[in-house]
């Protein structure tokens, strides 16, 4: 198992910060997670012996949480919120959608390791439903006509987060100042 | 004849959040007046901060409702153990998702709030415990607590007093039940999220590391930034007795306009709310249903009567347009106001469905600490989903019943009447349509919800 220094840098900086060293097993397994894509048993005992406890004390987490993974998703991942006021909006179509048009089911990673689909519980964005995310970005009001361009889009890779169905949260995160204006009702 | 004005929003918590010259960034919270809650506080005496909030009456935002300051009273003091805050900003009940709109935009009001809160509790430590699917929440808090430390309103020696308190952001990921403060205190420790039983587990005596522990929301804790600023007695002025400040109501489902909206306590009604604010219903829908308060508040019918005493000894008599929006009136009903995710339903909606999709959230969440739980859930999930795939039978409805009958009251924690609450109340409201799908069969309806 390699890490780069970058995320073996903030791990050793993230674990100082709780009283305990147990506590920042999650934020630990992110990391890790975000740069292998996947918690592999060999990682669960690095990261077991980091944080001074048992490997199944890592493994207890990647099985019960639902965004913690053994084997990973495809460089591109797909979230579709499932959840009743997602789903009221017509998320279930869109998720259906998604699926053909990229050629995967819901649940599984496409062969080639392009695209995966998760229909997932609510994303607490339910005034904007169907919301889909790509990868850490959000996409809102995806639903019969606009899920066919999305998904379009996607296939083309050019889905541009800066204006394609995008949520206001993704202008707010760069280091500059927010100049963009947030969606008016 | 004369229309009625349409309600107004009265936004204490958003008032910058949707304005396009604001930015979530230190300089513009400081232009605004930001921190000089915090300084104020500073020239308080902690208990005096406490006083305050318990006289504002603010209620728990996240969904028990529970008042603040009386939840700050119970606090442990005694022990000589270090105590902890801790902001839930899990956010994870269906429906809801007005805390993503303060911690995207606004953090630092999230941050001045809590630091006045753990000042008043003496906290060691503060953290703030969001969930997963937040990428973007979680590296703006972190940039903005950064911010904050830069200029010494969190972390060592903050204000250049005496006390210190470290700020961390802990991400969850992506389970539901540690939305449930015990279940996240264990999530925090870096286990599984079982709920812990109350007795003795309460928060506030045995909760992190089994010290003194305040689990409060996002929206709770700024409103401790806002109660000193307007002032306890005032801020109990704003809203009802009972039910003081404001709330952020997040409106999702089959309206016009869904969105969320920030009204004092009982300025308008549901109805208000469904036609002048969210600009009615779908063109040619009728209203079937709602689900007042987040996915595991009981379902009100449309057309149903809703008659009893209030609190204050007056009698009601209310149509589902008439339920005020507080949190006495959806209670008052027999559901609750929960988180303030309003779920709206028309008459394309079919019920069998709508209970199949919410059985199906509560099975993927359930723990799996309590059997009645574990089991009762993934029961009700899969004679619900059966109903909806043409193979109904007439006892289904009963059957339903007596799973979620055995759930509630027979579990550790609040999930189990969180699973079991939608289950009874859609028996209760829409028998019928359980029965009829029973007798026809497969009915192609025209949304699909399962």
């Amino acid at each position: 198992m390699e890490l780069s220094k970058e995320t073996l840098t903030k791990i050793e900086e993230v674990i100082p910060r709780y009283p305990e060293k147990r506590s920042a097993a999650l934020m630990v397994i992110h990391l890790v997670q975000d740069e292998l894509g996947f918690i592999s048993d060999e990682t669960c005992s690095w990261i077991a012996e980091k944080l001074e406890i048992e490997p199944i004390n890592i493994k207890e987490l990647i099985t019960f949480y639902p965004m913690l993974r053994e084997t990973p998703w495809a460089k591109k991942h797909i979230r579709v919120c499932r959840t009743l006021p997602c789903a009221l909006r017509g998320s279930y179509g869109t998720c259906k959608i998604l699926e053909d048009k990229l050629g995967v089911k819901e649940g599984h990673v496409r062969e080639d390791g392009e695209f995966s689909i998760e229909f997932m519980e609510c994303l607490a964005d339910c005034g904007e439903g169907p919301v889909v995310m790509v990868g850490e970005d959000t996409y809102e009001n995806i639903e019969g006509k606009n899920a066919e361009s999305f998904a379009d889009l996607l296939v083309q890779e050019k889905l541009d987060t800066s204006k394609d169905f995008t949520s206001y949260e993704n202008g707010l995160v760069s280091k500059s100042p927010v100049s963009k204006p947030t969606k008016k009702k | 004849m004369i229309k009625k004005n349409t309600p107004q929003e009265r936004r204490i918590i958003l008032k910058h959040a949707d304005d396009p010259k604001y930015s979530n960034k230190i300089g513009c919270y400081l232009k605004n007046n930001g921190y000089s809650m915090l300084k104020k506080a500073f020239k308080m005496k902690p208990e005096e901060i406490g006083e305050e909030v318990l006289k504002s009456g603010v209620r728990g935002r996240g969904g028990a409702g529970f008042p603040a300051g009386m939840k700050w009273k119970f606090l442990d003091r005694k022990s000589g153990k270090p105590i902890y805050l801790i902001c839930n900003a899990d956010e994870s009940e269906p429906g809801t998702f007005k805390d993503r709109q303060i911690m995207h935009k606004d953090p630092h009001q999230l941050i001045e709030g809590m630091m006045i809160a753990a000042y008043a509790i003496g906290a060691k430590q503060a953290f703030i415990y969001i969930r997963a699917e937040f990428f973007k929440g979680a590296h703006i808090l972190e940039e903005a607590i950064a911010e904050a430390k830069e200029k010494n309103f969190c972390g060592d020696k903050i204000l250049g007093s005496s006390y210190s308190c470290d700020l961390v952001v802990h991400r969850g990921a992506g389970a539901y039940i540690c939305g449930e403060e015990t279940g996240l205190i264990e999530s925090l420790e870096g286990k599984r999220p079982n709920p812990r039983i109350k007795p003795p587990y309460f928060p506030a005596v045995l909760g992190l590391y089994q010290c003194p522990t305040i689990v409060n929301n996002v929206e709770t804790l700024c409103n401790v930034k806002h109660v000193l600023e307007i002032g306890g007695e005032e801020f109990a002025k704003i809203g009802k007795p009972n039910n003081t400040g404001t709330r952020i109501w997040c409106v999702s489902g089959q309206v016009q306009k869904p969105g969320y909206y920030e009204f004092e306590c009982g300025a308008l009604t549901l109805g208000e709310m469904i036609y002048d604010v969210c600009g009615g219903l779908l063109p040619g829908r009728t209203l079937k249903a709602v689900i007042p308060g987040g996915s595991s508040s009981k379902i009100l019918r449309a057309d149903e009567r809703f008659s009893g005493k209030l609190k204050d000894g007056s009698d009601f008599d209310w149509g589902i347009e008439d339920i005020p929006l507080d949190f006495d009136g959806p209670a008052s009903v027999g559901s609750m106001s929960g988180s303030g995710g309003i779920i709206i339903m028309d008459d394309t909606v079919d019920m069998v469905e709508a209970m199949a999709n919410i059985n199906a959230f509560y099975a993927h969440e359930s723990c799996g600490q309590c059997t009645p739980c574990r089991e009762g859930s993934l029961w009700m999930k899969k004679i619900t989903k059966r109903m909806c795939e043409g193979d109904a039978r007439h006892e289904d409805a009963d059957l339903l019943l007596s799973v979620a009958n055995q759930i509630e009251g027979r579990t550790i924690c609040a999930f189990g009447e969180a699973a079991a609450w939608p289950t009874q109340s859609f028996i209760a409201k829409f028998r019928n349509e359980f029965e009829e799908k029973a007798k026809n069969g497969k009915n192609k309806p025209s949304l699909q919800l399962i």
